[in-house]
Order: structure tokens, then sequence, then C-alpha cells
């Protein structure tokens, strides 16, 4: 796994990008079913059995054991899960609007 | 990341939001979306390999840049104001670009390849269908000529994983509400004028462009449009509270006030906090290489700095603020050794919005710092100080000495309207100080000013040479430019004045 790369969710219309990678490959899902790459045939209808809230557009979300950090470039119905388990929303501290 | 992806997140985030307003027409996210797409099938038409951007800010702008992301082509906004004999070689440089200009003729341009902004506009409204390349991060996004207040312009060299690093690591998508508006009046072909429209961009906040610049414009404008973020460089915000003269600015719905692009004199930052009321001040600095700003001074810090009564905080009022996320910093000092908390020295800056990457070049070290050759300092809680570029510092009889604490000290003087420090060659103390001024009314008497400096500062620091002039030469941005003030010393040194040797 590499910086910079985009993978889709092969039920829903999750996309990710990676924005830290970790060392190593990590098993990375999404409402259970692993990811594809974004170009991949992907049916993007939805998980038959969504229990969690889903994915939202522009949040990162991380898992720190492992040091991974998505950014989530498309919204969907999974929730996102690294080995297993949860990742959360990482939130930073807002900086003040410097543009 | 890609500026492609960006625009697609803002397009599924906020697409029937206004992005841009300009003169005549407000367009939406999911318009520019469409425009880029037309844009770049445009350019593949005409077999461009770039496209340059040679006029003021407009809605066209975005529409250029997204049109060449979309091609994978290199973005080039260049400096409109800019003489034939200066643009002709630029222009020259790249002579299958798609040109975006306002300009009668341009010298180097290929007719055939040039539109006006309002004809490359017009060209996006057609039903064009959508390129199958656009570009990827390593991609190089946008090529901008540094302002080079040192020497010859040159370009910079930013990719899309630079820019994209740069918007990532400090704008939060979508943190914008719907009324949001930034206005924006820096120059397009300068770094603040780009940063500013990917960042508004991924937050959701309407750009308003106002160009040319004037401060009753701009005042009325941030009224009319309830303008809530702007961002000004410093010249413009002294005309500012000039043309205030002691009034309130009455702008409400003005949250944050940014400047940046060169050094703000204190006297005028203290005036505009004066006169702003509840708006929230930040000062933002970066260079051209850095994709933008690497340090933040935000409203919070400068209220603390003018509340303060200890000299450490109350001196970050002229700080540039701490590092944002994903930079880190260095301060060497001309050997290469980094230097402890504190000491003044060379900043080298490292991190994934950094390029500091030029044609055929990169300026980077083995383990990625890149110089930006300012000297500056960073105190014990992070704070950087930038006391302006290394060249410029002076070295008097073995003391480093900083033109800018100098001329900071000059503009407090009742009478003294603007200053330049810079050092001239000397046979006996390797360089001595001369000042150059601007003034209102009478110039005081050359003995009255160096007591002036003698009481603030060491009388190491005295100028030894002090001369008068009606403007001094600086770029659009604000940046004085130091070698020509040194070539007018000692031009006139001709003229009977003792400028060049004791």
């Amino acid at each position: 796994m590499k910086a910079g790369l985009r993978l889709g969710c092969a039920e829903c219309t999750t996309e990710v990008i990676v924005v830290r990678a970790p060392e190593g490959d990590v098993t990375l899902t999404c409402g259970d079913v692993p990811f594809v790459e974004v170009d991949a045939v992907r049916k993007g209808t939805g998980h038959g059995d969504a229990n969690g809230e889903g994915t939202l557009l522009g949040k990162r979300y991380a898992d720190d054991e492992v040091g991974l950090e998505l950014l989530c470039t498309k919204a969907g119905t999974g929730a996102l899960a690294c080995e297993g388990r949860p990742m959360s929303i990482k939130r930073a501290k807002p900086l003040p609007s410097s543009d | 990341m890609d500026l492609n992806l960006i625009l697609d997140m803002a397009v599924s985030g906020h697409g029937d939001r206004v992005a841009v307003t300009g003169p005549g027409r407000a367009v939406t996210y999911q318009e520019l979306s469409r425009g880029a797409a037309a844009g770049a099938a445009l350019a593949r038409t005409k077999g461009a390999d770039a496209i340059t951007f040679v006029a003021a800010n407009h809605v066209a702008y975005p529409a250029a840049l997204f049109a060449a992301a979309a091609a994978g082509l290199p973005f080039i906004p260049l400096n409109y104001r800019l003489a034939d004999t200066q643009l002709e070689p630029l222009m020259a440089a790249y002579p299958r670009a798609l040109v975006v200009t306002e300009r009668l003729s341009l010298p180097g341009a290929d007719p055939a390849l040039s539109l006006t902004r309002q004809e490359f506009l017009d060209e996006l409204s057609s039903d064009t269908p959508t390129v199958p390349s656009p570009a990827v991060p390593d991609d190089v996004a946008v090529l901008l000529y540094t302002s080079g207040t040192s020497g010859a312009a040159k370009a910079a060299i930013l990719r899309h994983r630079h820019l994209a690093a740069y918007v990532l690591g400090t704008v939060e998508f979508g943190s914008a509400t719907e009324e949001e508006g930034a206005l924006v009046t820096v120059p397009p072909y300068h770094i603040a004028g780009l940063a500013n429209l990917l960042s508004n961009l991924y937050a959701g906040r309407r750009i308003t462009y106002l160009d040319p610049f004037d401060p009753a414009t701009w005042l009325a404008t941030v009224r009319d449009e309830g303008t809530t973020q702007a961002m000004v460089v410093p010249t413009m915000l002294a005309r500012i509270v000039t043309y205030l003269d002691g009034r309130d600015a009455c702008v409400p719905t003005l949250r944050t006030l940014s400047y940046g692009g060169s050094r703000m004199p204190l006297p005028v930052l203290e005036e505009a906090l004066a006169r702003f009321g509840d708006t929230g001040f930040v000062n933002a600095y970066g260079l051209t290489e850095t994709s933008s700003t690497i340090a933040l001074l935000g409203p919070d810090d400068h209220r603390a700095a003018l509340r303060a009564d200890d000299s450490t905080a109350r001196a970050r009022l002229t700080s540039v603020g701490r590092l944002v996320p994903g930079v880190e910093v260095e301060v060497r000092d001309a050997h290469g050794s980094v230097l402890p908390l504190g000491e003044p020295g060379l900043v080298l800056l490292r991190g994934e919005q950094i390029s500091g990457e030029y044609e055929g070049e990169s300026a980077l070290d083995a383990e990625g710092w890149f110089p930006t050759k300012d000297w500056g300092w960073v105190d014990r809680d992070g704070y950087l100080f930038i006391e302006g570029r290394a060249d410029d510092t002076i070295i008097r009889g073995g003391e480093n000495i900083s033109p800018a604490e100098i001329e900071d000290v000059l503009v407090r003087h009742p009478a003294v309207t603007d200053a330049a420090v810079v050092g001239v060659p000397d046979d006996e103390w390797g360089q001595r100080i001369a000042a150059v001024l601007c003034v209102e009314g009478p110039p005081p008497a050359t003995e009255e000013l160096q007591a002036w400096i003698r009481g603030r500062l060491r009388s190491s620091k005295t100028p030894d040479i002090i001369q008068f002039t009606d403007e001094l030469p600086r770029t659009h941005t604000g940046k004085l430019l130091r070698r020509e003030v040194l070539a007018w010393l000692q031009a006139t040194a001709g003229d009977g004045q003792d400028v060049v040797s004791r």
C-alpha cells in the first residue's frame, strides 16, 4: 500500500485515497467487503446489510495502530475497518483561514 | 492526490454552490467542472502542451487552471503587467501553449492558440467530450514565476501532489457554510492567488474577484457581498488604513483578514487591528516553492500579543506564527550546522507541500530540506520569525544586522512614511548601513534620525548614510527591491555624496 493509492468499495459508492500508508499490507474493508482498485468494475449498489454510519465525503479516517490514514473522496453506505478494527474519523484542530 | 480529484470532491460536496464570481458572471462548482472538461478538450484539439493565463483575475482563471489539470497539462499564469520585452522570452518558452489573454498583441504568442477570457469561457459552454487522460499526482500542475527580488525570475515547478498536500494539510473539506465568501485581490500569477483559489474551493467558499484593487471599492465590496474572508498584501492594507484615516472599517461580516506576500510594517498592522473591530487577523508566511503558506499567526495569537505584558509574547505580533501540519523547520548557520532555538540563521523547510524544484534542478538537499534563503529564528513555543532575505543581511564589522529591524524603527518616526536599509560596500567595515527614506513634510536632520535609532537599537545598527527619495522600488506584492535601492545609492554617490567608501 502506498500514499496516493485510490481504492473503491466493491459494493457501495465509497471511494478513498491513502493519505498515509502503513508499512506492509493491511486488510482494509468497507461494510466488511474488501476494497478494490478504484477503476475496477464495481456494483455501486450499496451493502445488503450495512450496519455502520457509512462514509462521509472529505473526512479523514485513521488507524493509529498501523499508521494508516485515508481521505474519503466519495461517500457511501459502508463502514471502514482496518484489520477488522473500525476506523475512526480523525479530527484535526481547525486552522484559521489563511487564504 | 491531484487537482482533478479536489474539484470532483467539491462537485460532490457542494456542486450547486457558486464557486467564483467576477465581473458579469457567477459559476457554480458543477459548471466549473464541466468547463474544465470542455477546456481540456479544446486544448487537446488545438494540440496545446500547456495553458498560459496572461490577464487579470476573472472567472476564466479557475476555468483555465482546471482545464489544464483535466488535460494533464501544466498551467502557467504570467504577470500580465510585464512589458513586452519581459513577456516575450517567457511566452517564447511555451510556443505550443493555449494562451488566455486580454492583451491585443502578445509577443511570442501564436494567434491561432490565443483567446480572450470571454472567448475561452464561450468555448466552455459548448458540448465537448471528456478528455480521457487527466493529470496524475506526479505531473506538473503549475509553473509559477517567483517574484525574483534577488535576481532573474525563475519558474518554480509545483506538482499536483505538492498543491494537494497543502490543501489537505490546511483546509477541512466543506468547512465553509453557504453564506461564506472570500474577496480576492491578490494577483492570479502569484502563489497566494493560486493557493487561495484551491483552499476556498475545497472549503466550499464562494470567491469574488476584485481587480484592480482600490481601498474604497474593497471596503464597499466587503459590505455589499457580506464577505467573510479576505486576503491582502501589506501595501493594500496600508492603503486601506490610510483611506480610513482613523475611522472604523465597519465590516461586521468580515471574520478573518489574512495578509502575506511581503513583510508587514508593524505600525500599519497596529492601526489596522484598531480599525477592524472584531475581525480576526491571520499572518500567512510561505514561498512559491513551498506551495504557499507554511506558517500561520492566527487571530488568537494577534490578540494575545496585543494584550501581553512580557516582551516575548508581545514580540509575536512580528512573528509569522507556527508551522502548519506536515511542515518541519530547521535553522542553520552558514556552515550547515543546526542552531538552537532562539538563534537566528538560515531557515530550511521540509514537508510534502514543499517543492523546491525549478526547471532542470531541485534545491532540496539529500534529506529533503529546502533552503528558503530567508533569515530567521524560532522562539521557545515554536513561533517562527522571519527577518528578511539572508542575502539582505548586512555584515558590519563582523556583526550580522537585519535591515528589517532598522526599517521597523525608522517607519515609527513621525516624519517617515517608508524606509529601506541596505549594506553599502566599505573597505573598513566590510559594509556600512545606508537608509533611504520617504518622508512627509521637510526631511528631518540626519543626526535626529540617527539619534532615533540609537535610542531604540544598538549604536552599531545606526545608519551611517541617510538619503531621501519620493518612492521606494517594490514588487506588486510590496516586496522591497533592495538591489535597486543599492544601485540608486551608488548612482547618486557620483553627485558628491559620500556613499561608497569612507
